[in-house]
């Protein structure tokens, strides 16, 4: 077991592509840590240069305090379970297990006695004899895992190893991953592209995008807090509803009605160089149909009337899609944004907005209701640099901090 | 679909259709080897399954020189073509699949030319040229043509193998502790052996096979393959009738095709497939 | 998929080639697609890459390309080995000799005739085996393993077989079509080259078509039967377009393997009776008439013809040749 330190590592190619920018990390023993990002945002090289299946081109990479930048995967001790699982198809799984002690030249009683074990954690005791051809998916993706236990290395690397898995057996694993890494305690690096595992599964999470970390930190605290407008955009299902904002003397201008504004952010505004237009975000868990609020919480938001489109019942709340006219916000991260999920073009004119409101809720398709949000809980980006400016010593305070 | 199919008329028509597909692929067969079966005094009836069997055919065969040195020949020719022609398309193909380096688009056009050229193009200027170095009539004389007409089957099927290979496992292995060599000596080459032996066949077939090197660019017993042999077989005596000789020669040749159909069916197709299509 | 063509695989290095020295357009990109050239690692990637290829290339080159070459050479001389003294330079003379010759264009005829009959009659029955090989439910590797016999078996041993069974006395089929000695008839000789020609080859073209069919995506063709196409409907207007480029191959394939037919009439006629083909007539001029000067001559034509055969698969009906599009080292 041991801690894994990045520093200013980059990945570099001799074109001048840079897949991985100057990233710094410290990765404390014991910890699990996620890097979530869209697909190209380096995430997958950064765990390459840490397993060394892939080459540093500037930067020192410590485990346990001693640098590895040149030694060979074999000599740094660290185990990595793949998207692909990368089972030998030609062994059976308790040949796969095996496999690292063999190479590691064990004895064969302690070989079988730390399979048998391992096997047992992982419940594939009753699959030891079968190829990987003749298992399901979920089984093969946890041979895989047991082969990565089986040795007690210094550090855990997964890469999407829940993405070739359906839904339902993703979320299953999810909690064998999670109890799993609990019970042994070993340093783990986790790679996904999907943000609820990244929020479910680490101690700390790093976004990333275009080969650059966006924002550290607890996967609470990135929810709350966003550094920027990619970060608040990535985190949270379903995302953060983001909305054109003009600045007026002393509130914004948006789709959904002038949004006073606080003293701070005022005086942030009125610099020289300060942006004339913003984009508002707020989640959709920050809404509420009006009729709901209590008189004490509705003086923390505001209101507006929309016309509602869909209404998808959850159970436990709501989503409720609105439309409303105006300019859509527009930016390089929310485009990025987009097309990672695949939505470009979505809604024509005006804004779509997508709301969770209380199971209570009367709302019905059709119809225009009275929608609240809270004013506490938005926050505003600078669309040049995505920069949250409602950020204060790393805290978001809503529109109306003074 | 799936459920008409399984009726029992569906189940009759395919019946009927793979029995006629068995019968059109295995009469010419059976009618050779049932010549080869046949008395001399049988020859000539015209019946398809013999009168009276005699193996005595086989006997006149084995005990010439004509036919056991044109065997000799057909094997030791077509097993060294192929050991060379597999190991030089193993280090093609891997090149072809996994590297990446200029070059490698013409290496893939010119032996796509050469599965295309017409061999008999060749046949005049190599006699010429292997009578001037002396390889005319000699095994390699003829081995070096059926390795060049060999490589570009070996690169095409053996790279279509290899692009198949999850390479993930070669870092899986690395980061389970193996060396590169380990690595492939534990992980790779398991993998990639049936590939190279399913090439190795198709090559083989196609040495054994050919007909056109070995009758032009072979004059004597000294390099003769049966394939010729069996052309210019003539009987013990000038009146003699070669067919029940010739007749039991083909089907010695045709048995280990036979045996590699029966035996590796599946791979033949992957591999004649694979390589063909998938590009 | 594949899209380019065999003949632009020169055009495609070159494209390849630069794209690497352009940075690429999109920052960012993983490292595993690694296109930058130079630096240590992709050198030494080059140079494996070229040794590893290098003795294939070499000995492929060296059985083909000079040979060819030398060939052209020969085809420009007065060089018969009977007469050995008077080989000279004639320049053109052994292509007018050969082009003027009514054997020539006989057995051109000829091999064409055989070409385009056998391949058209292998393109119908092989589709149909392999919809058999494909589709059937009951013994399909018993038809598999029999349909790979006439493809493994020697030529010149099914070249027999077909001989003795037509020739009168020995042969079942000899008295099909009332008396006579059919190999011996012009007409009925080319039917049985023909249907030789058609037994041993049809099961290639089926496997390669068999294949072919094994990419056509089974929801699609229920999707086109929910649309309410009948079973012919959904055999040509969703299995041959999706099966189209394999086709393509497979005829490509046997096209010019059939234009190389040499073991079949050799065995059969011997070229009796005009059953010569184009390689038939060159062997002859060459080891029996030890002419080497015609027969290089008919040697490059036949090149020739085989070139402007695949340049119109390639060009006309943008066949692609199997791996000239293949991006390889995309791990």
């Amino acid at each position: 077991m041991a801690d894994i330190v990045l520093d200013k590592v980059s990945k570099s190619f001799p074109d001048g592509t840079v897949a991985v920018r100057d990233v710094d990390l410290e990765i404390a023993d014991g910890e699990f840590v996620i890097l979530v990002g869209p697909s190209g945002c380096g995430k997958s090289t950064t765990l390459n240069m840490i397993a060394g299946l892939e080459d540093i081109s500037s930067g020192e990479l410590r485990i346990a305090g001693e640098r590895v930048n040149d030694k060979a995967p074999r000599d740094r001790d660290i185990a990595m379970v793949f998207q692909s699982y990368a089972l030998y198809p030609n062994m059976t799984v308790r040949e796969n297990m095996a496999f690292p002690l063999r190479l590691a030249k064990l004895d064969k009683a302690t070989i079988e006695q730390k399979v048998t074990e391992a096997a047992k954690v992982l419940e594939l005791t009753a699959l030891l004899d079968r190829k990987p051809a003749n298992l399901s998916g979920g089984q093969r993706q946890r041979v895989a895992m047991g082969r990565a236990i089986v040795r007690s290395p210094k550090a855990f690397l997964m890469d999407e190893p829940l993405s070739n898995l359906d839904a339902k057996l993703r979320v299953q694993m999810r909690t064998v991953v999670s109890r799993l890494q609990k019970q042994l305690g070993t340093t783990t690096v986790y790679v996904t592209h999907d943000q609820t595992e990244a929020m479910t599964l680490g101690d700390r999470v790093v976004i990333m995008r275009g080969g650059a970390v966006q924002q550290v930190g607890p996967p609470q605290e990135l929810y709350d807090h966003p550094a920027n407008l990619f970060v608040a955009g990535f985190i949270g299902s379903p995302s953060m509803n983001f909305l054109h904002a003009a600045v007026e003397e002393e509130t914004l201008r948006t789709a959904i009605g002038d949004v006073p504004l606080g003293d701070r952010i005022r005086r942030e505004l009125a610099a020289e160089d300060a942006p004339r237009e913003l984009i508002l975000g707020i989640r959709p868990e920050h809404f509420e149909d009006a009729g709901l609020v209590d008189e004490q919480t509705r003086g923390r938001g505001m209101e507006f009337e929309a016309p509602v489109e869909i209404v998808e019942s959850m159970g436990s709340d709501k989503y409720v899609y609105l439309t409303v006219e105006g300019e859509r916000a527009s930016a390089a991260e929310l485009e990025e944004l987009a097309a990672d999920v695949g939505t470009d073009d979505l809604g024509g004119a005006g804004a779509n907005l997508v709301t969770r409101l209380s199971a209570e809720s009367t709302v019905t398709e059709g119809e225009n209701r009275r929608i609240w949000f809270n004013l506490e809980k938005i926050h505003l980006f600078d669309p040049a640099n995505g920069r949250n400016l409602t950020l204060h010593e790393g805290r978001a305070a809503g529109a109306l901090a003074s | 679909m799936a459920a008409a199919d399984t009726t029992a008329a569906a189940k009759w028509r395919w019946g009927l259709l793979d029995v006629v597909v068995v019968v059109f692929a295995l009469v010419p067969v059976l009618w050779i080897a049932s010549l080869s079966f046949k008395t001399t005094a049988t020859l000539t009836d015209g019946n398809f399954i013999p009168r009276e069997w005699t193996l005595e055919n086989y006997r006149t065969i084995f005990s010439t020189s004509q036919f056991v040195r044109a065997l000799g020949n057909s094997i030791g020719i077509a097993l060294i073509a192929t050991v060379v022609a597999v190991v030089l398309g193993t280090m093609a193909a891997y090149a072809v699949a996994r590297l990446d380096f200029p070059g490698k688009k013409a290496l893939v056009g010119v032996s796509l030319l050469i599965a295309m050229f017409p061999q008999v193009s060749l046949v005049s200027p190599l006699f010429e040229i292997e009578r001037s170095l002396g390889l005319f009539d000699t095994w390699p004389g003829l081995i070096l043509p059926y390795i060049t007409f060999a490589l570009p089957l070996a690169i095409y099927t053996l790279s279509a193998f290899f692009k198949q290979i999850p390479w993930d496992l070669e870092k899986a292995a690395k980061m389970d502790g193996a060396t590169s060599g380990q690595a492939f000596r534990r992980v790779i080459a398991p993998l990639a052996a049936p590939g190279v032996f399913t090439t190795a066949i198709l090559v083989f077939i196609f040495c054994w096979n050919d007909f056109l090197f070995a009758i032009s660019l072979t004059s004597t017993e000294r390099s003769r393959t049966v394939p010729v042999a069996l052309s210019f077989f003539t009987g013990e005596s000038q009146f003699e009738d070669p067919t029940g000789a010739i007749c039991a020669a083909a089907v010695v040749i045709t048995i280990p095709i036979i045996l590699f159909v029966l035996f590796f069916q599946r791979r033949i197709v992957s591999g004649l497939t694979s390589g063909a299509v998938k590009g | 998929m594949r899209t380019e063509t065999e003949t632009e695989t020169g055009t495609a290095a070159e494209r390849s080639g630069r794209t690497g020295a352009v940075p690429a357009p999109r920052r960012g990109r993983t490292g595993r697609a690694g296109r930058a050239p130079l630096s240590e690692g992709k050198r030494a990637e080059r140079r494996l890459g070229w040794l590893l290829c290098a003795p294939a290339a070499l000995v492929m080159v060296a059985v083909t390309a000079y040979p060819i070459l030398y060939s052209v050479w020969l085809s420009l001389q007065r060089f018969d080995l009977k007469f050995p003294d008077e080989r000279e330079f004639v320049g053109l003379a052994n292509y007018v000799t050969v082009l003027t010759n009514d054997y020539w264009w006989t057995a051109f005829g000829v091999t064409m005739l055989i070409t385009v009959v056998t391949v058209a009659v292998e393109l119908v029955l092989g589709m149909g085996l392999a919809v058999v090989m494909h589709r059937t439910i009951v013994g399909r590797g018993l038809v598999r393993t029999s349909a790979l016999i006439p493809y493994g078996i020697v030529t010149v041993v099914a070249a027999f077989s077909w001989r003795y069974a037509w020739t009168p006395g020995t042969g079942y089929l000899a008295t099909l079509f009332g008396e006579g000695a059919p190999l011996t008839e012009r007409a009925s000789a080319l039917a049985i080259i023909m249907l030789a020609e058609i037994w041993k080859t049809t099961p290639f073209m089926a496997l390669l078509l068999m294949a072919g069919l094994a990419l056509v995506p089974e929801d699609l063709l229920k999707a086109a039967s929910m649309d309410g196409a009948t079973a012919w409907q959904r055999f040509t207007r969703v299995m041959l377009p999706v099966m189209k480029p394999a086709i393509l191959v497979a005829l490509l394939f046997r096209t010019l393997d059939a234009f190389r037919v040499f073991d079949n009439i050799f065995v059969l006629t011997a070229g009796a009776n005009e059953t010569s083909s184009v390689s038939m007539l060159a062997y002859n001029n060459l080891m029996r008439g030890l002419n080497l000067g015609i027969g290089s001559t008919m040697s490059v034509l036949i090149f020739l013809t085989v070139a402007v055969i695949a340049f119109v698969f390639v060009k006309l009906f943008g066949t692609a040749a199997p791996g000239s599009t293949d991006e390889g080292g995309r791990r």
